[in-house]
């Protein structure tokens, strides 16, 4: 399973996790060119219950398509965090929306208060998916920032392309500045200190 | 980057279904919601507009089944979705369709039983039920696809060989397979072969609707065509009338047998997956047979010599394929999401030749393939 | 030749099926002599018509008539035929059900058809019981009457099924009796040329089963029943309703212009289509 990922992106329903996880798979499946398989689980509710999305990418044909041993998880809330750190690998990726995710199980899990750059930034917290989605582009290195920009805008209402263009881009550079940060300062990282 | 390529889409299992609906000629769908079946309603009502096509949501789902049999007598291919609680309602009408011979394909995405269950969870609860779950004695194709790509030409198989043997064909699969994502191309409409049921050439005062043929299969014609012919779910002559002779009765229920059993060389199918020097086979069926071939991978990279019978069709069962495996395997090992159902016509074709071991799982979750290995490591 | 003479052999499968199921006097009978005498105004070709059943009695009536004929299972007749003319809207498909049939275990079919105001014709042979399978009681057995599985009184309310059939929307609705005939003809011929779901209820008898558990005489006892019973909606709308109690109002109960089912179909296909010329597809 050498080139396998296995991502998981949680929280609960009406964060728009599922879109998320179909924009991730169709970024890495139909614009870059892997193989991917999505699935998801929820509850009966539409909205309020636990909601998560699983992509899995590959270079060669899926079977298997959830996740055994996580690569990534993005924990849009404290219950989704608490309950699926167990399942990421032992050098897998923690991301973490900090603006519901006040307490982190690990000091490498990367925060970023993704609702609140979409509440503050954007004047709406919808978009603050789109902004980890970003997060996530720049974080793993098996996304190309343009698919993904395609991916997003190829799956979001009419007349809403610029707002989540921009929302995206936001994404991008909050990770790209925590990276630096961490090269600058050479330590663990900390929680993403947001700029102006 | 790679560039996207034409017709390339992510497409979920239950929506290629209706892609191979309409690729085989589908034009009526009935249907009442349910989860996790419901997109294929929502997609078929989008889609069949578009194509002079009729979608109704019907006020259940016995009343979706009368519906398709219906329109498939007035001569439009036509199909129903559902899950447990609704395939439960349609098992009268679906009675209805074996012993009329009237051509349709009913989709049942598995979800967790019995009564409501877990609605969002998936299953493979219904295998039983897609055999035997209407009354008396009746033969039935049902199909089984895993993957996305099988979502669309199962269904299109499932409507070729229903328009074939003049039998509603029935395709299950579990919610995981008709909930997840993968990449799929969208075949073009001449890659698609089509088979249409067999309409009568005789003039109307020669045609014999039920009369045998060599195949079993008599040719089918359609309300408005000038035939004039009775339809009716009583035992019936080869005119159609309703019959009480024994001679008559015999005869025909042999005969609607009879064409099944003539066409298992086609409809069998199945991918035969490291077999060939296998000790130990693994027999699965859809979400479950992914994870079968990781185990088996994995299995075979540590040099146990196991294989996988992903099995495609699952009725009429595959006893043929089954009889191959046993006189080399010396295990077999089935792992289904239910307390064993398709595990038990193992074991009546194995006739005790084999170990025969289950994997089962009903607490919602599919099986991993950690489970399947262990259990290979075991028996080997 | 004698009119009757030339319906038998341009309608009936005379050579084929007969002689019938039904019991002598039996009203079903009648009520296909209506039919057929319907069919034969309305001047409709017999390869362009299907005649759909359910279960009981009236359900064997397609047997014998010499169309595209449907049996199919108890209570579901009008689901097959909404399926058929949906599949193909130049067929004229009439539905033949019974009571029981209709209103029983096909009551949620029969109000959810009229509802859809699909245009069907719906036929139904109220005759009070079950009959083919002995006398048991159904939706429309009056209260403190006697059946099999009633045998010392039945307490439930009756249906009245072309009041039913109004309120959930059917376009037409008509109520007949098998004594009288020539109304019946009429009424079966409007509803198969109305446009939209029209539905005639006709009253009938069952003197084997019913008649017999109920001390109500011979066939031609309930039939001078109908006669001394029935009163016309013109008669009615001059009577008050305590005069009217246990009478049987017989004629055109409703017949309105509603939005049929496959016009409004035929708006979403457009719909479907402008919406994707207008994303270019």
């Amino acid at each position: 399973m050498g080139k396998r990922h296995e991502i998981r992106l949680s929280g609960s329903g009406g964060q728009g996790i599922i879109l998320s996880g179909i924009i991730l798979a169709e970024a890495l499946g139909l614009y870059g060119g892997k193989f991917v398989a999505q699935t998801q689980s929820y509850g009966p509710e539409a909205r309020g219950g636990a909601s998560r999305a699983e992509v899995i990418v590959s270079d060669e044909e899926i079977d298997y398509p959830k996740a055994i041993k996580l690569d990534l998880l993005l924990a849009m809330n404290q219950k989704s965090c608490d309950e699926y750190y167990r399942d990421l690998k032992e050098d897998g990726m923690l991301i973490v929306d900090s603006t519901f995710v006040t307490q982190v199980p690990t000091s490498r899990a990367i925060q970023i208060p993704f609702t609140k750059i979409a509440r503050e930034k954007f004047h709406k917290e919808i978009v603050a998916n789109v902004i980890s989605l970003g997060a996530i582009t720049e974080l793993m290195d098996i996304i190309s920032p343009k698919a993904m920009e395609e991916a997003v805008l190829a799956r979001v209402p009419k007349g809403t392309e610029n707002l989540n263009r921009d929302a995206l881009k936001a994404g991008l550079m909050t990770a790209r500045r925590f990276k630096e940060s961490l090269k600058k300062k050479d330590r663990e990282p900390q929680e993403y200190q947001q700029e102006d | 980057m790679e560039k996207r390529r034409a017709k390339e889409f992510l497409m979920q299992g239950n929506e290629a279904v209706v892609e191979g609906a309409l690729a085989a000629g589908c034009r009526f769908f009935a249907g009442y919601p349910i989860t996790p079946a419901t997109e294929i309603s929502e997609i078929m009502s989008v889609k069949l507009p578009l194509v002079d096509g009729t979608f109704i949501q019907m006020e259940d789902e016995i009343a979706s089944m009368g519906a398709i049999i219906g329109a498939s007598l007035a001569g439009v291919k036509s199909m129903t979705a559902t899950s447990g609680p609704g395939f439960s309602l349609m098992q009268e009408n679906l009675g209805f369709a074996c012993m009329a011979e009237v051509p349709c394909v009913v989709v049942d995405v598995m979800r967790g039983g019995p009564s409501t269950g877990i609605p969002t969870f998936p299953s493979q609860g219904d295998v039983m039920q897609a055999r035997w779950g209407t009354h008396g004695d009746h033969p039935i194709i049902v199909l089984a696809p895993s993957t996305v790509r099988e979502c669309l030409d199962l269904t299109v198989k499932a409507f070729n060989l229903s328009e074939k043997y003049r039998t509603p064909v029935i395709v299950v699969f579990d919610e995981v397979v008709g909930h997840m994502r993968e990449k799929i191309t969208l075949p073009r409409p001449k890659e698609v072969e089509v088979i249409d049921r067999i309409r009568p050439t005789v003039p109307p005062e020669w045609y014999i609707p039920y009369e045998d043929t060599t195949q079993g299969v008599p040719p089918m014609a359609v309300f408005g065509d000038g035939y004039r012919f009775h339809v009716t779910g009583l035992t019936h002559d080869i005119r159609g009338f309703p019959t009480l002779r024994p001679d008559e009765v015999g005869p025909f229920m042999e005969r609607i047998h009879r064409k099944i059993t003539l066409g298992l060389p086609e409809i069998h199918m199945g991918e035969f997956f490291h077999l060939e020097d296998a000790d130990i086979a693994v027999i699965a069926y859809g979400s479950v047979a992914r994870s079968a071939r990781r185990a088996v991978i994995d299995a075979r990279e540590k040099g146990v010599k196991v294989g996988l019978l992903k099995l495609m069709t699952l009725w009429p069962f595959m006893r043929g394929a089954i009889e191959r495996i046993i006189q080399r395997a010396k295990a077999l090992i089935v792992p289904e999401i239910n307390m064993g159902q398709l595990s038990r016509e193992v074991k009546r074709v194995n006739e005790g030749k084999a170990k025969v071991s289950t994997i089962n799982r009903v607490d919602g979750l599919t099986i991993t393939p950690g489970q399947i290995l262990r259990r290979i490591r075991e028996v080997s | 030749m004698p009119e009757v003479t030339r319906l038998i052999y341009k309608y009936l499968r005379h050579d084929k099926k007969f002689p019938h199921v039904w019991c002598p006097g039996c009203g079903t009978g009648i009520i296909l002599g209506a039919l057929i005498r319907a069919i034969d105004r309305t001047g409709y070709e017999k390869d362009d018509i299907v005649l759909v059943s359910g279960i009981g009695c009236s359900g064997r009536m397609p047997v014998y008539v010499d169309f595209n004929t449907l049996h199919t299972t108890h209570g579901r007749a009008l689901t097959f035929a909404t399926g058929i003319k949906l599949a193909n809207p130049n067929l004229n498909v009439i539905v033949i059900m019974g009571d029981g049939d209709a209103m029983a275990i096909g009551g949620n079919h029969f109000i959810h058809a009229a509802r859809r105001n699909i245009e069907l014709t719906a036929i139904i042979v109220n005759n009070s019981i079950y009959g083919m399978t002995g006398g048991q009681y159904s939706p429309t057995t009056p209260y403190g009457m006697k059946a099999t599985t009633a045998p010392y009184i039945h307490i439930e309310q009756e249906f009245k099924i072309s009041e039913l059939a109004v309120t959930a929307g059917a376009g037409f609705v008509g109520r007949g009796t098998v004594y009288h005939a020539k109304l019946l003809d009429g009424l079966i011929e409007k509803a198969i040329l109305k446009k939209g779901f029209g539905v005639v209820e006709v009253i009938s008898h069952c003197h084997v089963q019913y008649g017999k558990q109920n001390r109500l005489g011979s066939a031609v006892d309930m039939m001078k029943w109908q006669r001394d019973n029935a009163v016309t909606v013109q008669r009615a709308k001059r009577m008050k309703p305590e005069e009217l109690e246990g009478r049987i109002i017989i004629g055109v109960l409703t017949d309105k212009e509603l939005p049929i089912y496959q016009d409004e179909y035929d708006k979403v296909k457009e719909r479907a289509k402008e919406g994707l010329s207008s994303l270019g597809g």
